[in-house]
């Protein structure tokens, strides 16, 4: 066991001292919300700046009034057909919008580049805005009375075991971010064991340290040496997460014990009226960070190791990186089916898909994430996943080491599938 | 008195047979070197004695224990493909190999300067492996092979990727180590410096032992009774004695190479003198490269 420890520490050192580490946790929680906040930016500013567009419109009966927005502007022309359509081609409008009253195709628009989606139902919203209106007149029906007969409720979740108002959307956000970041995790982390496995192989170190090791202990001191790097990781992003969302409700000026007050007087079924942001905190705060925290810790370090396990067995049996490729697809696999099948889970979380998924240890992690976004699953269905997953990671890294084991001593070798199953039975 | 016993030792891979009935008998505080050519089983021996693989059948026995996990910390092993983590400093990564012999960490450094100063090379402990030439890496595997002192050392072609300075360097420090009382076992295919170095060797060849004793027994066991006689004269009758070989040199000198069919040297020195004057008789005494070539090359199956 000593001699596992040795290995772990030498793999967690030498990964945690490299400056890429440093740089890497730091960066990564500020770059992602920078990269996805800067192209909403840039999305919204395009928007903003685009000048409106003039639309031509032909509307011999004058059947429809189309008022100008800050989108579209609106022109009257009129002629034949052929000779609108010349005007319009040479001219710099952006659209012609024919209104006919032959049925069938009573409204066309004529375009010189192609429209966007967003253009389309905004034009279209335009006129349906236009048609409703002549409708509402001709009922004679005023804006008052529609109000009124339009009913507009607010319907709030109460989940009554965990005595707290929860939030389907951030239940959703953190189902998938959760699943998301484990998916990420696992291959990120997979690949640097088999990176760091196959460098071994390559620099032939691995036979002088396998003259005092074991090369299971080996295998193993390697795995537990990046899981505990990606350990420490996590945890600093975390604590940097924290302080973030902390500064964050700050400057919007919610402050926690008035959130968790408020969240209280929730509990009691009050209909004290809650401003958006507030509820949002309400919700917030409500969720059970440590509960989620610490399952995503389980989660992740029982997914790591069972695919950290597997990631070895196939860097152990390949001279190259570029080798491995053919054996990493039925590793992908299940983790490529875990992240598409998240959102169908995030749909039901309650549903059979999701327990199944939840269950079984190879998509597991990525899964039971995605549901404990929305309160935790009962607890069987817990302790099952979790025990699954541990008896799923011992089974990985037993498997992984048997291949290991005779994979790292073979240079040169053709290896395919019928190969590892030989290794696998081989005695030593 | 032997401290490594080898006692029929067989391995197979998959349809193919690495080792077959082999043994041997290595003394205590000898150099003991393992011959063969390439794919003759010796890394599998190796690899067996080190317990990264199991034999089929046959034992290993070290100072009268049977091999055990308690021989790991025992044994020094440079193997023939080796290498070193390139991004670890050099003080680091032999610190990590020491801790993984179980020596402390306070040793370990002690150890660690006084071989890195006999190897000259002690200039180098700050440095990161890959900044290392081969042969300055070739160093650092050996010291962190002998560091903590094994009782067994086994060297698989410890001499590849040095040049003859530090060639010297190292075979001294083998002498070193075994007048300090280790077991060495000394694996290569290179014959010169078998001579120069081993007391007893064995020689392998397609998995199975040919010969093994010491130097001397197995030039005398693969003799041949063939004499150099260097004479003045015209040699003649010789009935009973097949010579191999006739030359002569600028000087006048005859040089015969002479098979006897017996022991009995005398008898032909008596016939050689009766016609001819002799400047030299020697017996001609294969070298090892002689003796593997022949072994080896020959198929006598």
């Amino acid at each position: 066991m000593n001699k596992v420890f040795l290995i772990t520490k030498r793999e967690f050192l030498t990964r945690v001292r490299k400056r890429t580490f440093l740089i890497a946790t730091i960066l990564t929680p500020l770059l992602f919300p920078a990269i996805i906040g800067g192209i909403i930016y840039l999305m919204v500013q395009e928007e903003n700046n685009q000048e409106a567009r003039t639309i031509e419109v032909f509307d011999p009966g004058n059947i429809l009034p189309l008022e100008d927005n800050d989108r579209f502007r609106f022109v009257n022309v009129s002629g034949d057909s052929t000779a609108r359509i010349t005007a319009f081609l040479e001219g710099d409008h952006y659209g012609h919008l024919e209104i006919n009253q032959d049925k069938g195709k009573q409204y066309r628009v004529f375009t010189k580049s192609s429209f966007s989606l967003n253009e389309n139902n905004r034009l279209e919203n335009i006129i349906e805005g236009a048609i409703r209106q002549q409708n509402l007149d001709s009922l004679q029906i005023s804006n008052e009375v529609l109000a009124a007969i339009r009913p507009q409720i607010d319907l709030n979740t109460f989940n009554i075991k965990d005595q707290k108002q929860s939030n389907s959307g951030i239940a959703f956000a953190i189902g998938y971010g959760t699943g998301f970041l484990i998916y990420m995790f696992l291959f990120v982390y997979g690949a640097q064991v088999m990176q760091g496995v196959i460098e071994e192989k390559t620099n032939k170190i691995v036979e002088i340290i396998i003259a005092t090791v074991k090369p299971f202990q080996l295998m193993l001191g390697k795995v537990l040496g990046i899981a505990s790097v990606g350990l420490l990781q996590l945890t600093i992003w975390i604590v940097l997460i924290a302080v973030f969302s902390f500064t964050i409700f700050s400057l919007f000026g919610v402050d926690v014990d008035q959130a968790n007050s408020m969240s209280q007087a929730a509990n009691q079924m009050s209909n004290v009226e809650v401003g958006a942001a507030q509820e949002f905190a309400n919700s917030f705060y409500s969720i059970p960070f440590t509960s989620i925290i610490l399952t995503f810790l389980f989660y992740f370090l029982g997914g790591y190791l069972l695919y950290g396990a597997l990631f070895a067995a196939v860097g152990s049996a390949v001279d190259s990186p570029s080798d491995a490729q053919q054996f990493m697809f039925p590793i992908t696999i299940p983790l490529i089916a875990s992240i598409i099948g998240l959102t169908a889970v995030l749909q039901n979380p309650d549903g059979n898909l999701a327990f199944w998924l939840s269950i079984i240890p190879l998509t597991s992690p990525i899964t039971m994430m995605g549901r404990i976004g929305f309160g935790m699953p009962p607890l069987w269905e817990l302790l099952l996943s979790m025990t699954l997953l541990v008896a799923g990671f011992v089974g990985a890294i037993w498997l992984a080491g048997r291949i290991y084991r005779i994979g790292i001593l073979m240079h040169g070798t053709k290896v395919n599938y019928k190969v590892l199953v030989r290794w696998l039975m081989m005695k030593n | 008195m032997s401290f490594i016993s080898i006692d029929s030792i067989t391995k197979s891979y998959s349809g193919h047979t690495a080792l077959k009935d082999l043994s041997f008998e290595i003394p205590k505080g000898s150099i003991y070197g393992l011959l063969g050519p390439n794919g003759a089983g010796k890394t599998t021996l190796i690899r067996i004695i080190n317990q990264i693989i199991e034999a089929d059948s046959g034992s290993i026995t070290i100072d009268g224990q049977k091999l055990n996990q308690n021989h790991i910390k025992i044994i020094g092993y440079l193997p023939e493909e080796r290498g070193l983590y390139k991004k670890m400093k050099v003080s680091e990564q032999l610190i990590f190999m020491a801790e993984l012999r179980g020596m402390k960490r306070r040793e370990a450094i002690a150890s660690i300067k006084d071989w890195t100063a006999r190897l000259e090379i002690d200039d180098w402990l700050k440095a990161k492996v890959q900044d290392l030439s081969k042969g300055m890496a070739q160093k650092i595997q050996f010291i962190a092979t002998v560091l903590n002192y094994p009782k067994v050392i086994i060297l698989d072609e410890p001499f590849s990727g040095f040049d003859p300075v530090n060639a010297n360097l190292i075979k001294d420090e083998i002498l070193r180590l075994r007048d300090n009382g280790s077991t060495i076992l000394f694996s290569t295919h290179r014959m010169e410096s078998v001579e120069e170095l081993c007391d007893e060797l064995t020689l392998i060849h397609r998995s199975t032992g040919l010969v093994s004793g010491t130097k001397k027994q197995i030039k005398r066991k693969y003799s041949d009774n063939t004499f150099a006689v260097t004479y003045k004269g015209h040699l003649n009758d010789l009935n009973g004695y097949e010579v191999i070989d006739n030359s002569t040199d600028e000087d006048g000198l005859n040089h015969s190479v002479i098979k006897l069919p017996d022991n009995d040297t005398n008898q032909l020195l008596s016939k050689l003198i009766n016609q001819v004057e002799v400047y030299s008789f020697t017996e001609r005494i294969p070298s090892i490269n002689d003796i593997f070539i022949s072994l080896t090359t020959d198929d006598h199956e």
